[in-house]
């Protein structure tokens, strides 16, 4: 047992990175939306699920049938990437006005917006599902996976380092947008004290647009690395890794941009690390216990969960 | 819409929802009477019902599988063999009038009892399926009480035949067979030394794999701990491709379905596990294929109870028949859904028109089909049911013949 | 575009429109005919005498329910006797279930199935493999879904809302994967031969065979009608008005001198034990089980029957677990976009009742008083817009 997870110890770091990326970067969508709502956007596994098909189309748009290499890669990647992010904050917005905007008009209860967005999320899975097959639609591989170098015994693959560093990359942008700009601003405060943020001129409704549509970008992005990484997409394809990224922003502080990139790693480490000591049968009770064993400790999560403070 | 135009809208449909209620009001009291009469002789009521069944003329066969749903695919296979084996018989015109009810499980042993007694009040007398083995668990009991024969093409599970059920049958064979098949084909002709046995953590899956595990030991070969479960929804199977990478085996052996195990050889192949892919029933599919990419596919083995009946002329006519009626080629357990049909077809035109004479027929005679000549073991299970090799090669699915032959 | 708003004397940020769309929302719900205000006083002034009527006429609708003519048309492409008992009757009993930790302690529970899991299997494996009756089982399965509840629920229930949803779902996982897992309990491939309850021959209601569903259906109304009594007799004295204080405010609650802790324990403990007892109940009819029956989709589905009745209002709970579950069976015709419709009638009926469709006394009652509880900043928004409607 010990020695399997000594001798997997560098490969499931590397692997685990990789995935904790996605993860990471699906979770700032939940994240955003819970500092300013204080709602668990339970279709935004859905808002993931478009993006990888937006990018899919795509790429099967611009004829894309065999790996590039150079400019043609960055273009290919790039456009993409802005079809997936196109696709997803669409998706998020269009949630927000038809889901949500109606009912924070009407009620006060938290629970009916749940009840909302699982009907959004069945909804938008069966639309896709309809229209395109329950099978598993395979992307063409855009990127040779070539082995850069070794870790101890892990391989560092070309397209892993383009994941964790283009989602590094989009927590870096998400981040300063939030901290710097006027916009950013507004979202902090209403993730403050929404009373006081009306009080002082923000716009609540325009702040809860921004707050969807950055999480739709993150995960527009994390589509399109999904799709480049593992190569398949589907109709439900969202469901685990929505869950798996909601996991990952209460591990991490939900509401807490940082906090969503620290859940999104640990988890996707802890993942590894536990399939290799357990099994990856106990892959997922591994996760969730620490999960518990995190928030009996820290109730907030890792780095607690305030939006505003993130900063300070 | 204007202010005008809406107050005779509204007036309209504040008459229609009147007249709605009138008839919902009636349907209701209607339905409490009726209930009332009903419910005072249980017992009568369905008696007499039973006694009106066979004026309704023709004879009732079902299809019992998923047709929607996630796994709607094997279902919608066996139940195209099955219309193309009743309209054959249909058109021929012999032996009494039959007709085809559908049960959409979805597959899910959950939805099975209410669906198993619906095939009691359509009197239905006997049903090709259930299509999976989950299901069987809960519907079969069901059949069997109620004295409904059921014939499944596919659900292989080997504790089906160990319940005493005389109205069950099933016509490929069974997870006992297949397992140490693989075994051999795994041991012998591949010549294994060390072999990773992963499966999918579902009943079928595990259940194949299991038997794969503790056969493989018995001819050599050291099946390595790395692997085991994966979770078939997930797409990322990191943690095992490393564990089986780290394990440096011959030989992949997964339990389960075709998409996971696409994605799952997919990322071995770039991870750099050369290792040779071999597999079930479940993944014979042409989608395998497309799930994993042909270049990763290629070499990789599957075994199936399902024959290849493209060699023989019965099998060609039943291929180009199908293709002409569906418009696709048939799929996996299409030909067996097919003899499943024209078994039960058989016994009613050689004079069953009863569960228990047909049921009766069935226990007492060879069937020569097109995948196989089917005879009934005393449990309902098929006697022999050889399992068959395929390969990818340059992308399709070819067939090696018996796993017994080429292992000599 | 700010004019109107300025004109009150709101803050430049807070758009027209939205004031004048929550106006006009306030206008149009004025219009509508009060029908729940209207059967809930009728209800209030009605003779004792009345209630009971009443009260016995749907207990004997319920059980001339499995007859023929109301199956035709109930549930016309499938077994309606069968479906009463599953999903509609489990359905009923899981939702009043869950209906005592959501809709009467405030505390949002994901991982409700687990319990359920937990009381199919040890009717499974203790009917099975130790050969005990039915009804030993039956408290043995609520008392381990009960310990159950307090061992996931001692250490998590000081969480706050939101982390207990996620916890509970974990739980709701491990449990299934465990049961996958494990060998006591099947793996995969579950467990077959689960015994009837022992049947009294000749008294056709009480002969629990395969066939015939109707027995089944019986014990799970008799069931149903005892946990409604006790839950209602529960809702009325001190631990009700507890849990309705800390579903309010919980911190007010506590403040109050309420024991938040102990009584959001109690809730969960309880919840637990329905589901356990609705999990045994199931086992012992539907002979196999298996790891895939107990998925989180369950949780959720009885979660939006709950919710979609209207939480914390018993006969509201009843009417959504009964839709919940009878709307899939009864548009079999449309299989293939049930799930479709399913996920827009949730979102169509939130939107316009949000409370559900009859929503609790005590809520209505401050919905009434204008919106009060501010837990959460979506609340204070609309706090903010009360305050701006007052002249």
């Amino acid at each position: 047992m010990l020695h399997q997870f000594l001798t997997l110890f560098w490969p499931s770091t590397v692997d685990g990175l990789t995935v904790g990326a996605i993860y990471a970067l699906v979770a700032l969508g939940y994240t955003l939306v819970y500092g300013v709502l204080q709602l668990i956007n339970f279709a935004h596994s859905e808002v993931f699920m478009v993006g990888t098909f937006a990018s899919l189309f795509t790429l099967h748009a611009l004829g894309v049938t065999s790996a590039l290499t150079g400019l043609a890669l960055v273009g290919v990647l790039v456009v993409c990437a802005l079809a997936g992010m196109t696709g997803s904050a669409v998706t998020a917005v269009i949630l927000e006005a038809v889901a949500y905007r109606p009912l924070r008009r009407r009620t006060t209860s938290r629970l009916a917006a749940l009840i909302t967005a699982i009907g959004a999320s069945f909804s938008l899975q069966e639309i896709f599902a309809l229209r395109y097959g329950r099978d598993i639609q395979t992307f063409p591989r855009v990127m040779q996976k070539t082995v850069l170098f070794h870790v101890g015994s892990g391989t560092v693959r070309s397209d892993k380092v383009l994941v964790v560093a283009t989602a590094l990359a989009m927590m870096v942008i998400l981040d300063t947008f939030v901290s710097r700009t006027r916009l950013g601003r507004g979202i902090r405060a209403t993730a403050q004290d929404p009373r006081t943020a009306v009080l002082m001129g923000v716009n609540i409704d325009r702040v809860i647009v921004a707050t969807f549509i950055l999480g739709g970008l993150a995960a527009g992005v994390a589509a399109t690395l999904y799709g480049t990484f593992y190569e398949v997409t589907q109709y439900n394809i969202g469901f685990l890794i929505g869950l798996k990224a909601f996991t990952a922003a209460v591990l991490g502080g939900i509401g807490n941009l940082r906090g969503a990139l620290l859940g999104g790693f640990s988890l996707g480490l802890i993942e590894n690390y536990g399939a290799s000591l357990f099994g990856a049968e106990w892959m997922n009770v591994v996760a969730f216990v620490v999960l518990v064993a995190v928030l009996l400790f820290r109730p907030t999560g890792i780095l607690g969960e305030q939006l505003a403070r993130a900063r300070a | 819409m204007t202010g005008r135009s809406t107050i005779p809208a509204r007036a309209l449909r504040v008459g229609l929802e009147r007249a709605r209620w009138r008839t919902t009001v009636a349907a209701v009291g209607v339905a409490l009477v009726a209930a009332a009469c009903g419910s005072t002789s249980p017992t009568t009521s369905s008696g007499s019902s039973t006694t009106k069944a066979p004026s309704a003329g023709a004879l009732k066969i079902g299809f019992f599988g998923a047709l929607t749903g996630a796994n709607a695919q094997l279902g919608i296979n066996i139940n195209d063999g099955v219309k193309l084996a009743l309209t054959q018989y249909q058109s021929k015109g012999k032996g009494p009038a039959v007709t085809l009810e559908e049960y959409d499980s979805q597959g899910d042993p959950s939805q099975a009892p209410q669906l198993a007694q619906k095939a009691i009040s359509d009197h239905t007398v006997a049903v090709v399926g259930p299509a999976f083995s989950g299901e069987s668990k809960t519907a079969d009991p069901i059949f069997q009480q109620a004295g409904i024969v059921s014939v499944t093409p596919s659900a292989t599970d080997p504790t089906l035949a160990q319940h005493g059920w005389t109205y069950w049958h099933r016509i490929v064979g069974n997870d006992n067979t297949q397992g140490p098949a693989a075994a051999s084909l795994i041991a012998k002709k591949l010549g294994a030394k060390r072999v990773a046995v992963i499966d999918d953590a579902s009943a079928y899956g595990k259940g194949i794999a299991d038997i794969v595990r503790s056969t493989l030991p018995t001819d050599g070969v050291t099946v390595v701990s790395a692997g085991r479960s994966i979770d078939p929804n997930a797409t990322d199977y990191s943690a095992t491709v490393d564990a089986v990478k780290a394990a440096n085996v011959d030989v992949i052996y997964y339990g389960g379905y075709y998409a996971a195990a696409g994605r799952l050889l997919k990322q071995m192949r770039d991870a750099g596990v050369k290792a040779t892919f071999v597999s079930d029933d479940g993944v014979n599919d042409p989608k395998f294929v497309a799930a994993a990419g042909q270049a990763d596919a290629d070499g990789s083995y599957v075994t199936c109870p399902c024959g290849d009946v493209t060699g023989t002329t019965a099998g060609q006519a039943f291929t180009s028949a199908y293709q002409a009626a569906f418009h696709v080629a048939p799929g996996t357990y299409s030909a067996e859904g097919y003899d499943a049909a024209n078994i039960i077809l058989t016994a009613i035109s050689g004079g069953s028109t009863t569960a228990s004479a047909i049921n009766s027929y069935l226990a007492s005679h060879t069937f020569p089909g097109i995948t196989k000549t089917v005879k009934f073991d005393a449990s309902g299970d098929i006697s022999g049911g050889g399992i068959y090799a395929y390969q990818v090669k340059a992308g399709s699915i070819v067939s090696l013949g018996l796993v017994s032959q080429l292992v000599g | 575009m700010n004019a109107p708003g300025s004109r009150r004397g709101l803050p430049a940020g807070l758009s027209a429109r939205w004031v004048r769309l929550r106006l006009g929302a306030a206008e149009r719900k004025a219009r509508l005919p009060d029908v729940q205000g209207w059967a809930a006083d009728a209800w209030r002034r009605a003779p004792r005498w009345g209630q009971w009527l009443a009260r016995l006429a749907v207990v004997v609708l319920a059980v001339l329910a499995p007859a023929n003519a109301i199956g035709q048309i109930m549930a016309p492409a499938s077994d309606w006797k069968t479906i009463l008992f599953y999903p509609i009757g489990v359905y009923v009993l899981l939702g009043v279930g869950l209906n005592v930790v959501v809709g009467q302690a405030g505390m949002l529970d994901l991982g409700y199935v687990a319990f359920f899991a937990i009381g199919a299997y040890t009717m499974a494996v203790l009917g099975i493999d130790a050969h005990l009756n039915f009804w030993i089982i039956l408290p043995g399965g609520i008392v381990l879904a009960a310990i159950s509840g307090l061992i996931l629920g001692a250490p998590t229930l000081r969480l706050r809302g939101d982390y207990l949803a996620i916890v509970t779902l974990g739980f709701g996982e491990i449990i299934q994967i465990t049961a996958t897992n494990v060998s006591f309990t099947g793996g995969p491939q579950g467990m077959a031969g689960i015994p009837h309850p022992p049947s009294i021959d000749h008294i056709g209601f009480l002969s629990y065979g395969v066939l015939d569903p109707r027995p089944y259906y019986y014990l799970v109304l008799a069931l149903i009608i005892v946990v409604i009594v006790v839950a209602r007799r529960l809702e009325r004295s001190r631990v009700g008005r507890a849990w309705a204080a800390i579903r309010e405010d919980e911190d007010a609650a506590e403040l109050m001198g309420v024991p938040t802790f102990r009584f959001k324990l109690w809730a969960f403990v309880i919840g637990a034990s329905i589901a356990g007892a609705a999990g045994v109940l199931f086992s012992a009819k539907t002979i196999a089980i298996t790891p895939d029956d107990f998925p989180l989709l369950l949780s959720i589905l009885v979660l939006s029957a709950v919710v979609l009745g209207g939480a914390g209002n018993l006969p509201g709970v009843v009417v959504g677990a009964f839709v919940v579950a009878w709307l899939p069976e009864r548009f079999r015709g449309l299989a293939n976009y049930r799930v479709l419709i399913f996920g827009l009638t949730l979102i169509v009926m939130m939107i316009f009742r949000p409370d559900g469709l009859f929503p609790a006394r005590r809520r209505r009652s401050s919905l009434r008083a204008g919106r009060t509880a501010a837990s959460a900043p979506v609340a204070a928004v609309n706090l903010t817009e009360a305050e701006t409607e007052a002249p």
